[in-house]
């Protein structure tokens, strides 16, 4: 009697689990009352000139591309800022996401990385290229996640994935000291990075009112409240100063 | 009744498991020598704790006079280990470094130590970062038997030197003066500086050959050298041991 008891208690445990999961994967699944966050970031002031970097340490450097410059603040000339992560801070609690099955890339060329912000989700597998004639070491430097640090000669092919989320993790090649990127790890897949024209498109968010935080390597962080509804894209804009 | 004997004997065997489970976390294993962290704790408060601060994150009250910092027990990151790059050590790993000492450091060899205390202090520093009772242990890297050195070798092993850019930092002739050389760092962000392969001092993981091997595979952790595991073959790394040990040879 007792025996079935427990057996009663473990397929009532095994349903509930099972059926639990269905029912949140059946959320994420469903993006018809789902919208985008939209939205432009720009720089308030005259953004600081890019200087050259001394690559002749290293000749094999020049053959990958152009001179390579500094990548601290890029701003356009109508004031859009680059390189910013904007991302769903707060509002997503208590659901969990599966990992793309797509890579992320970061590429090594002319001795500097492209993009200098890459942005993946936890788990993912980042594809780290070197597209130089010469031999870099790729050694990122989290603080909440596994350090490593491989030697990665041409043409030989490196993955490398992140368990935690991070913003950001300050990646560095020690061979080539002027080489720096950051690579952002989410739990969630509601993240883009800023291009040129300092746009970006939170896309799919299910109705609910979140954080939005934008983030720069240089300019820190900044956060707005937004509701997202069906229907609705809402329009935000992040101004960052020096 | 027998019901009953059985749950009580399943009952016993949890019991068991779990006191097992989380009793392995506060041990250490080396050989056949099981260290206790109880018995390592006060060990370490006589021992360790000027350096290497209460806490075990490397400040202690000497730490500011220091250069190198002592290492921050609380990240888990070992300089040697014998397992592959951003992975945890081996215990036996810690037990080394206690017992060899780290060269050019301040860091003592601890021989004098009885070696159930060397084990005993390997499992109260394996307390200091939870990584130790989250992550399962990883198996070290081979290191296959040594091809005899020969001159070919030696200038493989010298191509492989300027073609993995080691000279950027080590220096063309591995003095350590590469252009590289003064910028470098460790994780903490203190300036650390490339090996003088020519100095003819001993390096800080140990001297034999199979060391030299056990270094460029796993890389040393928290420092700019990294790990040469996917990028070359055994037999490249022999070939840059070998060469180095030219580098080393020219200053005795």
């Amino acid at each position: 009697m007792k025996t079935r008891c427990v057996w009663l208690a473990v397929v009532a445990i095994f349903v509930t689990l099972t059926c639990g999961r269905w029912l949140t994967d059946a959320a994420a699944a469903d993006t018809s009352s789902s919208a985008s966050v939209t939205g432009m970031v720009k720089f308030d002031g005259i953004p600081p000139k890019a200087s050259r970097i001394d690559t002749s340490s290293d000749p094999n450097c020049k053959s990958g591309a152009a001179t390579v410059m500094t990548e601290d603040v890029v701003a356009g000339a109508n004031g859009s800022l680059e390189n910013v992560v904007v991302f769903v801070a707060d509002g997503l609690e208590g659901r969990t996401f599966q990992p793309p099955a797509q890579p992320a890339v970061l590429e090594q060329k002319g001795c500097s990385y492209r993009p200098h912000v890459v942005a993946i989700q936890a788990n993912q597998k980042l594809n780290v290229v070197n597209s130089d004639a010469t031999t870099h070491n790729i050694h990122p430097m989290p603080a909440n996640n596994r350090e490593s640090n491989m030697i990665q000669p041409p043409g030989v092919p490196l993955d490398l994935t992140f368990a935690r989320e991070e913003i950001a993790i300050p990646v560095k090649c020690n061979v080539h000291p002027w080489m720096r990127g950051y690579i952002a790890v989410f739990k969630h897949p509601y993240f883009a990075v800023t291009g040129k024209d300092g746009g970006f498109e939170l896309k799919d968010l299910p109705p609910g009112t979140y954080t939005i935080t934008a983030w720069h390597g240089k300019l820190g962080t900044q956060s707005q409240k937004v509701t997202v509804s069906a229907g609705q894209s809402p329009k935000l804009e992040f101004v960052f100063k020096q | 009744m027998r019901r009953m004997a059985n749950k009580t004997n399943l009952t016993v065997a949890f019991i068991l498991l779990f006191c097992g489970l989380t009793s392995h976390a506060q041990q250490s294993h080396i050989g056949h020598l099981v260290g206790s962290a109880k018995h390592g704790k006060a060990l370490y408060q006589r021992y360790c704790i000027f350096c290497h601060g209460s806490q075990g994150d490397g400040n202690g009250d000497s730490a500011p006079y220091l250069d190198p910092k002592p290492r921050d027990f609380t990240k888990a990151t070992f300089k040697c280990r014998s397992t592959p790059s951003g992975d945890l050590p081996l215990d036996s790993d810690l037990y080394d470094t206690i017992t060899r000492g780290v060269h050019a450091s301040g860091m003592p060899s601890w021989r004098p130590l009885l070696r159930q205390d060397r084990a005993d202090l390997v499992a109260y520093i394996k307390t200091f970062s939870p990584r130790f009772q989250e992550e399962p242990p990883v198996a070290p890297i081979q290191i296959p038997s040594e091809p005899p050195t020969s001159p070919d070798s030696v200038k493989r092993g010298g191509q492989l030197f300027q073609s993995m850019n080691c000279g950027l930092c080590h220096g063309k002739e591995g003095r350590g003066n590469g252009p590289s050389a003064a910028s470098l760092t460790d994780t903490r962000g203190y300036p650390i500086r490339p090996f003088d392969l020519t100095s003819g001092t001993r390096l800080k993981c140990g001297d034999s050959d199979a060391g030299i091997f056990r270094d460029l595979t796993t890389g040393l952790d928290g420092t700019p050298m990294p790990s040469f595991a996917s990028a070359l073959k055994p037999d490249q790394i022999w070939d840059l041991v070998h060469y180095v040990a030219t580098l080393r040879a020219a200053a005795k």
